[in-house]
Order: C-alpha cells, then sequence, then structure tokens
C-alpha cells in the first residue's frame, strides 16, 4: 500500500503538537495520597500481601548467607542518634535499665531486661538487609525469636498485629513528638527469623543500627525493622497507633506489607 | 499498483492480541516512569548479592558535584565519567537547576515520591503479569504463538534478505510476521518481559524467601536489580523502533490492524 502523504502529514503534525503539550505533571494529581485513583492503585498492594500469603509457607525462611557475605559494616539508616531524654538516659548506663514491655491483647503483661533477653534462647542468623530505597547489605543477627516472647505472656485470641513502639523521635507533630512505630501481622511473627536482635555481627547492637533491641522481619523490607524497640503491643487493629496506617512510614504513604 | 480496494484485507490479530497489546503499551508506559521515580531514591547499579558501600561493586550512578560554584549532573558508567547536567544527576526544575537524577517529565510523580512510585509500579506490575500471562495461554490455544511468533527455519533461511529489504526500507504488508518481526517479538514477548517479571519478584524479599533460587540464578538481588534496569533499556529500544517501523510501514494500516484486526496487505505472496 502507498500511504496518502497527506494523511501522513496530518499524522505527523499531530504528534509534534502532543510533544510540546505540558506532559510534566500531568498525572500528579492522581495519584496524590487521599484520591479514589490512589485509593485504586493502592489496592494492589493488599493483592500482593495476600498472594503471597497464600503462596509463600508461613514458615519459608528467607536467604541466609556464609560469614564470607559479612564484608562490611551494617549501613545505619533512618534515625541513627535518638536525642529523646528517657533514651541517652538509657544510653548513658549502657541500657543496665532498660525494660521491653509488652502488653494489648496478652494473657501476662510482661517487661524483660536486656539481659533476660540474652538469656532466652536465641537465634543468629547472617541475612541480607533490603532497603526500601534499593540497596542491600548482609550481616549477622543475634536475638531471642519474637515468637518465644509471644508464647510467654501469651496473646489472646482476638490479637492481630504486633505493634512495635520506638524511642526515636522523628518530627514534631501538632500532638507532640512523633516517634517511630511499626507493626506486623501475627504470622510474621511467628515466623522463625523473626528476632528481637541484640546484637549484631558478633558485638552488641551499636545506637545507629537501633540499641539496645531492633526487629528483624526477615521477609520484608527494612523499614518494617523497627530500631529502638520500647515496647509491644498486641492489637486486634491498627486504629488509634499513629494515623492507624500502622506504622511511621505507611502513615506517609507507605505500604503496610512490605514483602515487596 | 492498481487493485481492488478490499482484496487485500485480512484479520490479522485476534482479539486477545489486540487487548492484550494495548495493556501492555498501557502498563509499560506507567512501569517506565514510575520505575524511573523508584531508581531516583538511589540512583545507583551494583552487581552481587548486596550494594558495596565498603567496596566498590558499583557499576553506574547518577549523581551531582560540585564543580567551581555551579552544580554539575554527573553519571558514571563502568568507572567512565559523564557530564549529564540538565539530563541526569541535575536537572531543571521550575527554571532551577536541581540536584536530581531524572527531570520531572521522566517520572511519576514528576517531583521526588518513592511510596507513590512504587504504589504506581505494583498496579501496573500486575497488570503486566496478567497481560502476559492471559497472551500466552491465549496464543498457545489459538496457534498464534507457534505460528506467527516462534521463528522457525524457513526464517532463518529468509533472514539475510529479510534484513536486506528492511535496510533498504522495502517493507512488506503480508498477514504473516517476517523472520525480523517474529525474532522481535519473541525476544520482547517470551524473553525480555519474563525476565522483567523475574528479576522484579527476584527484588521482593518475601518472593526471594519462596524462591530463593532466583537471586542466585541472577547472581544475587543487586545484579537482579541491575538486570531489571538493563531489560528497561531493551524495552525503551524496543518501543523507539515499533513506533519507527509503525510510522514507516504505513501508520494508519498498523493501527486500524491492531484496533480492529483488519490489516490491508500487498496482495503479493511470500
Amino acid at each position: 500500500m502507498t500511504p496518502d502523504p497527506r494523511r501522513r502529514r496530518l499524522l505527523l503534525g499531530g504528534a509534534a503538537t502532543l510533544g510540546t503539550l505540558p506532559l510534566t505533571g500531568c498525572f500528579d494529581g492522581a495519584v496524590e495520597r487521599g484520591g479514589t485513583v490512589r485509593e485504586v492503585l493502592a489496592s494492589a498492594n493488599g493483592l500482593t500481601y495476600r498472594v503471597q500469603r497464600l503462596l509463600l509457607n508461613s514458615n519459608a525462611l528467607a536467604q541466609e548467607f556464609p560469614a564470607s557475605e559479612i564484608r562490611q559494616p551494617m549501613r545505619p539508616n533512618g534515625v541513627t542518634n535518638p536525642q529523646d531524654a528517657d533514651y541517652r538516659q538509657l544510653a548513658s548506663n549502657a541500657f543496665a535499665d532498660y525494660r521491653l514491655t509488652i502488653d494489648g491483647l496478652v494473657d501476662r503483661p510482661a517487661s524483660y531486661s536486656l539481659a533476660e533477653l540474652r538469656n532466652m534462647p536465641n537465634r543468629t542468623q547472617i541475612t541480607r538487609h533490603d532497603c526500601v530505597e534499593g540497596w542491600s547489605c548482609i550481616a549477622m543477627w543475634t536475638g531471642v525469636p519474637l515468637g518465644l516472647v509471644l508464647d510467654a505472656v501469651g496473646v489472646q485470641s482476638g490479637a492481630r498485629y504486633a505493634v512495635f513502639s520506638c524511642f526515636d523521635t522523628l518530627e514534631m507533630g501538632f500532638a507532640g513528638p512523633v516517634r517511630y512505630y511499626e507493626s506486623i501481622d501475627l504470622i510474621d511473627a511467628r515466623h522463625p527469623q523473626t528476632i528481637l536482635a541484640h546484637a549484631m555481627n558478633g558485638q552488641p547492637l551499636p545506637i545507629s543500627n537501633g540499641a539496645p533491641l531492633r526487629l528483624r522481619v526477615e521477609r520484608q523490607l527494612g523499614y518494617k525493622m523497627a530500631k529502638y524497640v520500647s515496647r509491644i503491643t498486641l492489637a486486634a487493629s491498627l486504629d488509634g497507633f499513629g494515623d492507624g496506617y500502622g506504622g511511621y512510614w505507611e502513615d506517609r504513604g507507605y505500604d503496610w506489607f512490605a514483602g515487596i | 499498483m492498481a487493485r481492488d480496494k478490499d482484496s487485500g484485507l485480512v484479520y490479522r490479530h485476534a482479539a486477545m492480541t489486540r487487548v492484550t497489546h494495548w495493556a501492555w503499551a498501557i502498563a509499560l508506559f506507567f512501569l517506565l516512569l514510575s520505575g524511573l521515580q523508584i531508581f531516583m531514591t538511589r540512583p545507583d547499579l551494583y552487581i552481587g548479592r548486596q550494594s558495596g558501600f565498603s567496596f566498590d561493586n558499583t557499576i553506574l550512578s547518577i549523581g551531582a558535584v560540585v564543580e567551581s560554584g555551579q552544580l554539575r549532573g554527573v553519571t558514571e558508567v563502568f568507572g567512565h565519567s559523564f557530564d549529564t547536567t540538565g539530563w541526569l544527576g541535575v536537572v531543571d526544575e521550575g527554571g532551577r537547576m536541581t540536584a536530581k537524577s531524572f527531570p520531572g517529565w521522566m517520572t511519576i510523580p514528576s517531583y521526588r515520591d518513592l511510596a507513590t512510585g512504587r504504589i504506581v509500579h505494583f498496579f501496573f506490575a500486575w497488570i503486566l503479569v496478567v497481560a502476559l500471562a492471559l497472551w500466552l495461554v491465549s496464543s498457545l490455544l489459538n496457534k498464534h504463538l507457534w505460528r506467527d511468533i516462534v521463528p522457525k527455519s524457513g526464517d532463518a533461511r529468509a533472514l539475510p534478505q529479510d534484513i536486506a529489504d528492511h535496510a533498504r526500507l522495502r517493507l512488506h504488508h503480508r498477514r504473516a510476521y517476517g523472520p525480523l518481526q517474529k525474532l522481535s517479538y519473541a525476544l520482547i514477548l517470551l524473553v525480555a518481559l519474563p525476565l522483567m517479571i523475574a528479576t522484579g519478584l527476584t527484588m521482593s524479599p518475601g518472593v526471594n524467601a519462596m524462591v530463593p533460587f532466583l537471586a542466585d540464578l541472577f547472581g544475587g538481588r543487586q545484579s537482579a536489580r541491575t538486570l531489571h534496569f538493563a531489560i528497561m533499556l531493551v524495552l525503551v529500544a524496543f518501543f523507539v523502533v515499533h513506533v519507527v517501523m509503525v510510522v514507516l510501514a504505513g501508520p494508519l494500516n498498523e493501527l486500524r490492524s491492531m484496533i480492529t484486526g483488519w490489516y490491508r496487505t500487498d496482495g503479493e505472496r511470500p
């Protein structure tokens, strides 16, 4: 077929006009938080969560690596030196007075010192930390499996989430300081590699990496692994914690499920 | 060449082929722009399992430097440094030169917003996966895959002539695809898109626990991320060539065939 030259000119002219339209940012409004389009797009994360929970054996382990893969210090991220008075007080004493509180929907609310946590059966794992930003870093983590702690306090049947409250303040909000917090479901909470880590690469956990205690959730991204954990609350719903999305970053638009 | 106006019309594309074609077009557009948004948070590519902070396994890096009071965009590829001011590293943001990997028109949203970039990316990733699965199943059932896409021995024999014809822009309009068309569509549909999905899933820590061999196959999570980026470049190159070929081959006939299914052939026999 010999194309009609007039048609072609028209088409090329149309393409040139399209090219000069101010396309930059034409989707910005649609994907803004609070909009319907954003809600629809974000629902894909719920699908990802359900499909992973369906296909992924709840005890399937994240990859573990040989010691030779620990090639560099663990990259600290987020807050690296909390200035909160209560935290400085504990740090000044090498966290000797630290106690991890466990409350909410549990039969026997309790609190544990660092020494008590170290004396429970511990797990050591060399795993890869995947940050939402895109980088990865391999380190060795030692801590008590969260499942053991949950068994010790007795989780009530209505509980669906473990919510982690932290010492570090990230910003000042209208209602006072906004501290980091995170939450995971009970499948991840009871996963064998989910530990409350107090040591890293064979040394006590440094302040920059979340001393005295940080969470490891090896099948999710780094922002789920709360540092400077002060309290674990078992809850039926995420309402009432922060803005109700389940974490500091979740309240700022990030997906609650970070297994992708 | 005079001939009956309607005699050369053939039904070329099944409905499923047309629907999935446009689904990919839309999905890949949003995946590209949201993918570049995600990449902006760490505009570096590494080889291996982890990102080298105390050792060097970086093969690409987009950044900004200040030189004699001037912001300069610098892109490093395999140790070679390029000044990319205005395009990469330092870009014009509302009239001000700003340290940012990509200009606003290259990303969704146009400003820095990793959370939104991820939400857009994973929504259209599902669209891409579903469309590819639907296409694979229907193309196996209606024989489209075997008849039109998979190159055969005859295509290998016809390849030199096909390359020569393309070089002279002597394009044929037949119902069947030519050898170069088959090769490029097979490369994109059977290799590039499945690899794109596999390398993307390898970056997911959840999927990584489910199928750890994938990360090992690609040489580690950071290598998979680098491959994901490289295949993006292949897909962009394919898109450019694809659109140029559509324009050269007669855009209205080609577009009509991908919308209604009907395509006007030259009438010549292959």
